[in-house]
């Protein structure tokens, strides 16, 4: 319990404490220590989790599913805290922001990662809304922390988008109480995810239903699921490269585990009835719309973080699609892609950001000859691309199979929309990757200072997990598995 | 069973269900910001009374705490704080006159039917109340989406979204009896720190576009805007 609390209140105490130090240097070095600090509960938190196999109370509940995402949202929180501490600080010195945009940087990074956290661990479905929402509300200050004409309306587009989608998902999170006060012999607890899971079947379907709709729309925009992703492109290609980093490959995470978890409860209440797998099916559907979709937009992208967010928006697509067809196999490709596409992911924006400094701009035809000013940034980001894109021996290489496997045993004929939506984005990724890494340098192209310590650390686990699993990793996925499904896969 | 044979309580939360959705329509065709910010208010107040009956209806005090916290937040201070920053942002004579109001007010009404066709399989069993509540709440958080998408101006977009979360609150108070109290401080406070962010963000937005018509906010496109 002590665990539990303190990763999830760390990050309060850092926020409140960064809000208000003065000092600039030293705000950065408390950011990393605190989440280095969040880290280290987390992971003792993890540690008790298997030891007694589920920790609740005080309306937190952390089992196999989460605990996973808790320590990953702690350790890449940790990463890019190390990487923006130096680049922050760059950024400063250009005058792209003032010494209080740093201030209100450092509270809100910490801020956000709390929310998330909270997300995570909360057994209360209403307190998961509001810590959702208040990721949005933490985050949408740092996405216009440039105070640039498109950064503004990047972040006005994201906290309208947002702040519309998540109210939808309130509705629907008002419709399950709703629900829940028939079936429940206690309705106070109506919002309970533990006990509203146990008495699933009794929640009138129809209800249920409907407020899956809500439910997926409303944290599907969260999780940039086509047509709601809009907001996803403009908030990662305007705000501050760590942002981009931490919203890829946490955020989205967060969402969808939103997603999941509602869709583990509307599975017990229609199973039944006559259309059992509704939630599964339309999952499905925004999964494999999503993906096909971005894919084809990574061609046309001129913006290189604009490009890496539409490859985010791929891949979320994916693992929802796989999550929406159910099994063991497609439930524990989908909890592994999650884990290395947030590994990657972040890793590539670190990348992206010393590339982008290097060249000055963001626009990927401007990007030229990284191998030649600063081959460690360019072989960063060619490895990294190559690891996203699928590649063995990289982990997303092992995730996409075992997802395509899975899609081969169930639904067959969608195993040649996927294989060809992996190739068109894998095309897509290249054609823009090849003149930025190996074209020529312009003249005066200067390297610049880097900290890659997380892209090698990052990139490093991603191959690990391509070569060989850990048992205990397998064993703790295995475990998710089967909260998720009901059934093992080993 | 028909309305009229519910307790009387229920009638009286209908009836002012009926007019917080009135007070809907109104703000979506209303020209003077001034006159919006006004009607917001009134459908906060409005929202806090159907909690306020509700709470006798049902001898739930915890309710009590939401109604007057819905009427500090919803019916004072938000509109409070708008009105400030309509003030401060020289738009007290502001006119944003919609655009082909007929069709949008259709659309609007076409959406209280559709609300109301939506919560039909929900509710084969004994609930004229519920049914009748939960749509008039639909279509609230709806008109409010409607209002988002027709309206231009900054500050009435924030309105729209602020109405939308009336229209949740209601159907949080009257179908289900409330939201547990964490749930609904925490829902308070989120709405809180967005009015004071988006406040930020009005002054943001006009130091960029010089006005706060966000139609003009259209740099950022799908192939990344024009040459620099």
């Amino acid at each position: 319990m002590s665990a539990l609390l303190l990763t999830v209140l760390l990050p309060l105490a850092g926020a409140l404490v960064l809000a208000l130090l003065r000092s600039l240097p030293l705000a950065g070095w408390i950011n990393v220590a605190v989440s280095a600090l969040s880290f280290a509960a987390s992971a003792w938190l993890a540690w008790s989790v298997a030891a007694a196999g589920e920790i609740a109370g005080l309306g937190f509940r952390v089992d196999a599913f989460n605990v996973y995402l808790v320590v990953l949202t702690a350790f890449v929180g940790l990463t890019t805290s190390i990487f923006s501490r130096p680049y922050m600080r760059h950024v400063c010195k250009t005058g792209l922001t003032s010494e209080r945009g740093m201030r209100v940087y450092h509270a809100m990074y910490q801020a956000f990662m709390f929310t998330m956290l909270l997300a995570l661990t909360t057994d209360n479905l209403g307190v998961l809304w509001v810590a959702v929402e208040g990721a949005t509300l933490a985050t949408v200050l740092l996405v216009s922390l440039y105070r640039t004409p498109e950064a503004v309306e990047a972040a006005w587009k994201y906290f309208i988008l947002c702040g519309v989608g998540i109210a939808l998902a309130l509705f629907g999170t008002v419709l399950t109480y709703f629900a829940a006060q028939h079936a429940l012999d206690d309705p106070a607890a109506g919002l309970t995810w533990s006990i509203l899971y146990r008495h699933a079947d009794g929640l009138e379907p129809a209800v249920m239903s409907l407020a899956f709709v809500f439910l997926l729309v409303g944290y599907g925009t969260k999780v940039g699921l086509v047509p709601m992703h809009q907001w996803l492109p403009d908030a990662h290609s305007e705000g501050p490269t760590p942002m981009s980093a931490v919203l890829s490959g946490l955020l989205l995470n967060v969402a969808l585990y939103a997603v999941v978890r509602l869709k583990m409860l509307v599975d017990g209440s229609l199973a039944g009835t006559a259309s059992p797998h509704v939630a599964g099916y339309l999952l499905m559907g925004f999964g494999m719309v999503s993906f096909l979709v971005a894919g084809l937009f990574l061609h046309r992208q001129r913006d290189i973080k604009r490009m890496f967010s539409y490859s985010s928006i791929e891949h979320m697509g994916l693992m929802t699609f796989a999550f929406g067809m159910g099994g063991p196999l497609a439930t524990f490709g989908a909890l592994l892609h999650m884990l290395v596409h947030s590994l990657t992911k972040s890793a590539i924006f670190v990348t992206v950001g010393h590339a982008a400094h290097i060249a000055g701009t963001q626009r990927i035809d401007h990007i030229r000859g990284l191998i030649r000013t600063q081959p460690v940034v360019g072989w960063s980001l060619l490895l990294g691309v190559a690891a996203i894109a699928g590649f063995p021996p990289f982990g997303v290489f092992t995730s996409e199979f075992l997802l395509l496997t899975a899609t081969m045993q169930a639904q067959p004929w969608l195993t040649v929309a996927l294989l060809s939506g992996l190739a068109v984005a894998f095309a897509g990724l290249f054609r823009h990757l090849h003149p930025m890494v190996y074209g020529p340098a312009p003249e005066g192209q200067q390297p610049v200072r880097a900290n890659l310590l997380p892209v090698v650390v990052h990139l490093g686990l991603v191959l690990w997990l391509g070569l060989s699993i850990p048992p205990f990793l397998v064993a703790w996925l295995d475990r998710a598995t089967q909260l998720i499904t009901g059934a093992h896969l080993l | 069973m028909s309305i009229t044979q519910l307790p009387l309580l229920q009638q009286l939360v209908l009836v002012l269900a009926a007019i917080v959705l009135f007070t809907s329509f109104v703000l979506l065709a209303q020209a003077r910001l001034v006159s919006a910010i006004h009607a917001f208010a009134w459908q906060g107040g409005l929202a806090a009374a159907v909690t306020g009956v509700v709470a006798v209806a049902g001898h739930s005090p915890h309710l009590y705490f939401s109604a007057l916290l819905t009427l500090l937040l919803k019916a004072l201070l938000i509109p409070w704080m708008l009105h400030r920053l309509v003030h401060r942002l020289e738009l007290d004579r502001h006119v944003d006159l919609l655009r082909r109001p007929a069709l949008v007010v259709m659309a609007a009404v076409a959406l209280v039917i559709f609300s109301y066709w939506l919560v039909l399989p929900m509710v084969q069993q004994e609930l004229t109340f519920t049914r009748n509540i939960v749509a008039i709440s639909l279509a609230v958080v709806l008109i409010g989406l409607l209002m988002m998408v027709f309206r231009q101006q900054a500050v009435v977009q924030v309105l729209g979204f602020m109405s939308m979360e009336n229209g949740l609150f209601l159907a949080a108070v009257s179908a289900t009896g409330g939201m547990p109290l964490v749930v609904e401080l925490g829902v308070a406070f989120d709405v809180l720190v967005a009015m004071v962010l988006f406040g930020v963000f009005f002054f943001q937005i006009r130091a960029n576009i010089d006005t706060l018509d966000v139609d003009r906010l259209n740099r950022l496109t799908e192939t990344g805007g024009e040459e620099p």
